[in-house]
């Protein structure tokens, strides 16, 4: 049983895809990790040794930020904006798209489901 | 796309060296300024500076946390309340 940082141990997949369930992890970091612990990428994780579950831990715990660090990270960097009044702080308060996109169309991840006279299949 | 590195970072000159004249003498004043594309160095903190959005001045109290960020960013320049709902356009095909 792997339980790395927290709450995180996905079974039957290989190590390097395992990781990436680690909120701040991805395939390339997660490659790295392996890399840096020297252990096989395609091990499942029921099958890391003790030594090696430690060994990716520490690394990292060492040279990582992840889950819940991370989340309040992203949180106060969005806060922070909002705060200071810059255009950018403005766009997330009015849950629009920051990067200049477009809103006449689409935006709809932002903007979430559509309202007003639902056009409807006919 | 980020500028240059290189080039270090765009300062309105002439902005610049108004507020560093007020730093020395130890005055606030507002500052009328169109310099939108400035980057907001250290110096600027604690003063006031109106910025212009095409129409008017928009007064902002520069705080530590705005350094890095341009002016313009604090000074929006567009009123926009959402586009009307859709449309008998778009209601039927």
């Amino acid at each position: 049983m792997a339980r790395i940082s927290g709450i995180d141990l996905p079974k039957e997949k290989r190590v390097v895809i395992g990781l990436t369930y680690i909120f701040g992890i991805g395939l390339t970091s997660s490659k790295n990790i392996l890399r840096e612990a020297s252990v096989d990428e395609s091990i499942r994780v029921k099958d890391l040794s003790n030594d090696d579950v430690a060994k990716i831990r520490a690394i990292i715990i060492k040279s990582y930020r992840v889950e819940g660090v991370l989340r309040t990270e992203v949180t106060m960097n969005i806060k922070r904006l909002m705060d200071i009044g810059c255009y950018r702080g403005l766009r997330h308060r009015r849950g629009l798209p920051v990067r200049g996109q477009r809103t006449h169309t689409n935006a709809r991840t932002r903007r979430g489901r559509r309202a007003g006279i639902s056009g409807g299949r006919k | 796309m980020p500028r240059s590195v290189k080039k270090g970072p765009y300062i309105d000159e002439k902005l610049l060296s108004r507020i560093q004249e007020m730093n020395n003498s130890n005055q606030k004043k507002v500052l009328k300024t169109w310099a939108r594309r400035s980057t907001i160095t250290p110096d600027f903190v604690g003063h006031t500076l109106a910025i212009h959005n095409g129409n008017k001045f928009i007064p902002v109290f520069i705080s530590e946390n705005m350094v890095g960020h341009k002016l313009g960013e604090f000074s929006p320049t567009r009123t926009f309340r959402g586009h009307r709902a859709t449309e008998k356009s778009s209601k039927v095909r």
